[in-house]
């Protein structure tokens, strides 16, 4: 396809905004993703569970392509990501935004240069940008007096909000949230939860959240899928191992699923200790 | 995978040495890739309004002080150590030639860029280091705008521009030290010492000088850029990509110096096959 013809048609709203087909990622020999298939449907809001190290925030990372694939496919809005030109990747993810872990704001930027920086880079001087800085602000529940404050200056509930309006600021059609509550406490939580549910109301996004809290889970998804890391899968068996609604999750009869949901550790420590047989005082 | 990164090969059951080899052979590949990628972006595209001042400023006027006091004891220090010789030799008023030739042709833009490597190049790996391990650099990508031109395009072109600007403060100021220690500590006559300056030291000494430093000045830019980017996770990672980054610039640097050496000098005796001797 020759660049300057290369467009991506966001008008046809029946095919999934986001296909993922056959999706392998290894860092080195390590084999994080192992053939990972599913698709969203525009609207959806779609939870990413699964233990640390499974490749949650690594699936997040490749479907906006910050993480190159060994195999398989990602498209976004019909557009296979690994074939487009980075031009039209570039206006691809421009479209979406990316609420990370820590937020990932930039230290040396106020709040307001921050959630203006999308924008900025292209219209500094717009009156607009700041009107809508502060808006996105006091729709995310935070002061706009806080604009000069810089990232440092701020709780770690103020940083993922001030993260989740510089991630909207674009008018993203795609939001994808990388443990949106981790290392919150559980008000500011459940504050962010609620953030979720109404951003996906006002701004008519698709959401899809990795996260490890049950209660982001239940609150803001419409669908959950379940990863297991790629090392503890049987042969030939699907890295996905649930995919349906939050309601499901307590009836499903794999034991796996149930004791994530649980919380239960089950025999993790006694595999441990026989995995490194703890003998005279040391591990081996 | 995220710009500049590095895809280790599989190393299997391959000798140790030949993994080494690999190793060293996908990193040489990247770091040609993500040379290729800048010098694109900042010859196709230019630099991003607003990201050169800062980067000047940290770059640039930041390091005045120090390198001057480099450049001043390096004239200082020269005048010292060839007082000796030069006076066993009833030659002490053509000292200056010898310290102003040695200051704009060697030591002034390698010491320079030495100064410039340890400052200013291990401040950018660590900066990007720590914006790469915080996701700040995906989370630039994440928004459609190229991490290479907004934090490593900036960053090179100041290099470029100023580690020559900031070689020429060290050759001044070096002047100056030199001739100060030998008139004021010395007792030569400063109007033998300038005239003989004047006699020997000549524009391709100063271009040599220069055009070395814009060859420093580019790498310590784009090494740094690169050990930035490169980092991995912890504070560890960022320290390695500190150090890291002033090595391998030091050793370029030195590199590039004997390299640019022999290619000016052959330049010069080839349109003046005599020299230009102090005897």
């Amino acid at each position: 396809m020759s660049k300057s013809k290369e467009t991506i048609d966001v008008t046809r709203l029946d095919e999934p905004l986001v296909q993922v087909d056959n999706l392998v990622v290894s860092f080195g020999t390590h084999e994080v993703l192992n053939g990972v298939s599913f698709s969203i449907a525009r609207g959806q809001t779609l939870a990413v569970i699964g233990e640390s190290g499974c490749g949650k925030t690594v699936l997040l990372k490749s479907l906006i392509g910050l993480i190159q694939p060994a195999a398989g496919s990602v498209k976004l809005s019909g557009a296979d990501i690994a074939t487009i030109s980075s031009a039209t990747l570039a206006e691809l993810r421009t479209r979406t935004g990316f609420v990370f872990q820590q937020a990932a704001l930039f230290d040396s930027l106020t709040v307001r240069e921050n959630i203006a920086f999308p924008l900025s880079f292209n219209e500094p001087s717009d009156q607009s940008i700041e009107e809508r800085c502060d808006q996105l602000l006091i729709e995310l529940g935070l002061d706009p007096s806080i604009s000069d404050c810089y990232p440092g200056e701020l709780s770690g509930g103020m940083r993922k909000r001030v993260g989740m309006a510089r991630a909207l600021m674009m008018r993203p059609e795609l939001l994808l949230y990388d443990e949106p509550t981790t290392g919150l406490d559980p008000i500011v939580s459940d504050v962010i939860n609620e953030l979720i549910l109404r951003t996906r109301i006002n701004h008519f996004v698709t959401s899809i959240i990795v996260t490890h809290d049950m209660k982001t889970v239940r609150k803001t998804a419409d669908r959950v899928l379940m990863l297991l890391p790629a090392s503890q899968l049987n042969k030939g068996e699907n890295q996905i191992i649930f995919d349906g609604p939050p309601s499901e999750l307590d009836r499903t009869s794999d034991m796996r699923v149930q004791q994530f949901v649980r919380g239960d550790a089950g025999d993790r420590i006694a595999a441990l200790v026989s995995d490194n047989s703890f003998t005279d005082g040391e591990w081996k | 995978m995220a710009s500049g990164t590095v895809r280790t090969p599989n190393p299997n059951s391959r000798p140790a040495v030949l993994v080494q080899v690999a190793n060293a052979l996908y990193a040489l590949g990247n770091f040609t890739v993500f040379c290729f990628k800048s010098i694109s972006s900042l010859t196709t595209k230019g630099v991003q309004r607003g990201t050169l001042l800062p980067a000047a400023y940290q770059i640039g006027v930041q390091s005045i002080p120090v390198v001057a006091l480099t450049g001043l004891f390096i004239g200082m220090v020269l005048a010292v150590q060839s007082y000796f010789q030069f006076h066993q030799l009833g030659m002490e008023n053509r000292m200056g030639a010898m310290i102003n030739i040695t200051l704009v042709r060697e030591l002034g833009p390698v010491l320079a860029a030495t100064m410039l490597a340890g400052r200013v190049g291990s401040a950018i790996a660590a900066e990007l280091g720590t914006m790469r391990v915080s996701e700040q650099i995906d989370a630039i990508d994440s928004m459609g705008i190229s991490p290479i031109r907004y934090l490593v395009v900036p960053r090179v072109t100041a290099c470029l521009l100023l580690v020559p600007a900031l070689t020429i403060v060290a050759d001044l100021v070096g002047v100056a030290g030199g001739f100060l220690y030998s008139s004021l500590a010395l007792n030569i006559d400063a109007a033998q010492y300038f005239y003989n300056s004047k006699e020997y030291v000549t524009g391709f000494d100063l271009a040599t000088g220069i055009i070395k430093s814009v060859f420093f000045g580019i790498s310590i830019g784009l090494i740094s850029c690169y050990h930035g980017f490169l980092c991995r996770v912890g504070a560890r990672g960022v320290g390695r990509a500190a150090t890291g980054a002033f090595v391998s610039a030091f050793v370029i640097i030195l590199f590039l110096d004997l390299l640019l050496g022999i290619a000016l000098d052959t330049i010069y005796f080839q349109f003046n096959p005599g020299g230009n001797s102090l005897l």
